[in-house]
């Protein structure tokens, strides 16, 4: 409980505080009160940053289901030995750091990087392709970054199930594939959503990946914070912007339970 | 929601706290004969901008003991030091207008030039700089421009001249530029291709600088503060805008990376240091500007880091040597001084900030 007030509580009602005044000439907060900053919030500018940072967001752990939830699946396939294996496969990147992983793809990317000279060294294309600092690079990087965030969940929940559910159903006439999604996909919702919340959050609040694989020609929502805080030195909106994220994420946690309380009321 | 009462007066309370302080602070008088090895010192500045055994060699020569802990930007040391309360940083190292900000704020203390009788050292032209003529509170380290690094060879009879050459390059060129991504250099090469002034508070100039940055970022590879050298030696691009400094480190890997500063001029960028008014070592702190100020000392910036120091007897003990390789380590205190200083923008901060957003998310 004190771990909580103390990371937690204290942290965001301070961010709470501040978003309520005004900003100070460099920085800090001027102590009269204000809802100014929560109006400058809806400005267009800044909704349309919203907007781009969830569009990327949702694009990404899109993908990251569509790969990740297949090579769950698998992993629980394998040999007991095996699957641990796998799964350290799985964590293994997290070894190295994150910036010098996101540096690797740049190295691998760019115009004079190893996948294009590959290409052209193979006469395939004839001029370097612009893969890096595209919106397409911020998703590969994000993807790259969170996809086992979705696996190691969903991975989680399908080795939770029964296996003898999915024998009744094959013995009771149920196709492999029948089985599979009347059986185990419901089951595997719960874990699933929780490896979409864990993909979507990092990756919105993300402003390393849009810096340096966007060539910062892509803004996110966790850029347009860390330079409210550093840059213009306007905490109070950069808290009001904090808030907001904070928000999303309350809301997604609370469709996440909802869901999952259905789902399994019904099981 | 008592949670947040009780927070808000604990915030409040600390703000009266730190008004008190600096009420009473004052300037004390400093104590020319305070004993130096009984003050710790804590200096805060740009990693690998200084010699690593400078700590060392500081407590060697003067004795008080030194740390030197290293911030990343302007932006990150300036929210450590106006986060409220004492810092436990005696000397910080920030450029000209943070320098300004700092002194607006009554942060940084008012040199006390007896204890820092190196500063005849210092060219006469580094007296007379637009964030803090006289340098009552802050002390110039380092000083340049900023301009157009390029490939002489890949630009061959195109070689840029003007900032428009960047901003609307040759079909050829297209997506092969980078530009600056920290705001006030963001801006620079259109306030100047315009005929603005780097430090125009101006709305409407400023609209017309965000529309032709806006039209050029569709010709740019990346905005790109720090590894912009390295692209022109790959040759993944062909010009963009560098510090003069900076421009030297593509130069030694490549002679055919060349440094310009277009025709419709620039600005001179001052990197300073200052004394914290929170600080409680100001004789040492005194010193320690003191002794960076020595030609033997000052003179490594520029023969390790290649940016110009506004120390004329450094400067000429290393010159020779550096102006055949990098001719932009020529450029003399009298040229720089023609280029236009930059100074905070207090309030309209916020404007460039907001204009910076819509142009890098537009």
């Amino acid at each position: 409980m004190g771990y909580v007030i103390a990371f937690m509580v204290l942290p965001i009602t301070l961010i709470a505080t501040y978003s309520f005044f005004q900003r100070g000439r460099s920085g800090g907060i001027v102590y009269s009160l204000t809802l100014d900053n929560f109006a400058r919030a809806f400005d267009s500018l800044y909704v349309g940053i919203l907007g781009t940072s969830v569009a990327l967001s949702s694009t990404v752990t899109l993908l990251a289901l569509l790969i990740g939830f297949p090579t769950a699946l698998a992993i629980t396939k394998l040999h007991p030995q095996h699957q641990n294996i796998a799964l350290v496969l799985v964590i293994l990147p997290f070894w190295t750091n994150f910036l010098i992983r996101t540096y690797a793809w740049i190295v691998l990317l760019s115009s004079e990087g190893l996948l294009n000279q590959g290409l052209l060294g193979l006469g395939i294309i004839s001029d370097p392709l612009a893969l890096l600092y595209t919106p397409g690079a911020v998703v590969m990087g994000l993807l790259y970054a969170y996809l086992p965030l979705m696996v190691l969940p969903i991975y989680a929940a399908l080795s939770r199930i029964d296996p003898s559910l999915r024998e009744a159903a094959i013995d009771l006439g149920a196709s492999r594939f029948t089985a599979l999604r009347q059986v185990v996909f419901p089951l595997a919702i719960p874990g699933t959503l929780v490896g979409c919340i864990f993909v979507f959050v990092p990756s919105v609040g993300n402003f390393i990946v849009p810096e340096l694989l966007g060539g910062g020609k892509t803004v996110m929502v966790g850029n347009l914070i860390r330079d409210q805080f550093l840059k213009a030195r306007d905490w109070p909106f950069g808290s009001v912007l904090a808030m907001a994220m904070v928000l999303m994420l309350v809301l997604l946690f609370a469709l996440q339970a909802r869901i999952t309380k259905r789902v399994l009321g019904q099981a | 929601m008592s949670r947040t009462t009780i927070s808000l007066s604990v915030l409040v309370g600390s703000t009266l706290v730190l008004g008190a302080c600096a009420g009473g602070g004052g300037s004390d008088p400093l104590d020319p004969n305070a004993d130096l090895s009984a003050q710790n010192l804590v200096v805060s500045n740009w990693a690998g901008y200084y010699p690593e055994d400078l700590p060392t060699a500081f407590e060697e020569a003067v004795g008080s003991s030194t740390t030197i802990t290293n911030h990343a930007t302007n932006e990150e040391i300036m929210a450590k030091l106006t986060a409220g309360g004492d810092s436990g940083i005696d000397v910080a190292f920030v450029s000209g207008q943070f320098a300004q900000a700092l002194a607006d704020q009554d942060l940084i203390y008012e040199l006390d030039k007896s204890l820092i009788p190196n500063l005849a050292n210092l060219a006469p032209e580094a007296d007379n700089l637009a964030y803090d003529p006289g340098n009552k509170f802050s002390v110039p380290y380092a000083w340049g421009t900023t301009g157009i690094c390029y490939r002489s060879d890949l630009m061959a009879g195109n070689e840029p001249t003007s900032w428009m050459d960047l901003l609307r390059p040759d079909d050829m060129y297209k997506g092969k530029v980078t530009a600056l991504a920290t705001e006030r250099w963001l801006m620079l090469p259109a306030q100047k291709a315009l005929g603005y002034s780097a430090n125009t508070q101006d709305e409407g100039e400023m609209n017309e600088v965000k529309d032709l940055l806006l039209e050029a970022k569709g010709n740019l590879l990346a905005y790109d503060d720090t590894t912009f050298y390295s692209r022109l030696v790959s040759g993944e691009a062909v010009m963009v805008v560098a510090w003069d400094g900076w421009c030297n480190y593509g130069t030694i890997e490549n002679p055919d990376i060349k440094f310009v500063v277009p025709s419709e001029g620039s600005d001179l960028w001052v990197d300073t240091m200052v004394v914290l008014k929170s600080s409680k070592n100001k004789e040492a702190a005194h010193a320690f500007i003191n002794f960076i100020l020595e030609p033997t000392n000052h003179a490594w910036v520029a023969e390790n880091i290649l940016y110009k120091v506004p120390n004329q007897a450094a400067m000429d003990a290393v010159l020779p040597g550096l102006v055949g390789d990098f001719p932009n380590m020529g450029f003399t205190a009298e040229q720089l001084l023609g280029y236009e200083g930059l100074v905070d923008l207090g309030d309209a901060a916020a404007l460039y900030t907001r204009l910076a957003t819509e142009i890098t998310s537009g």
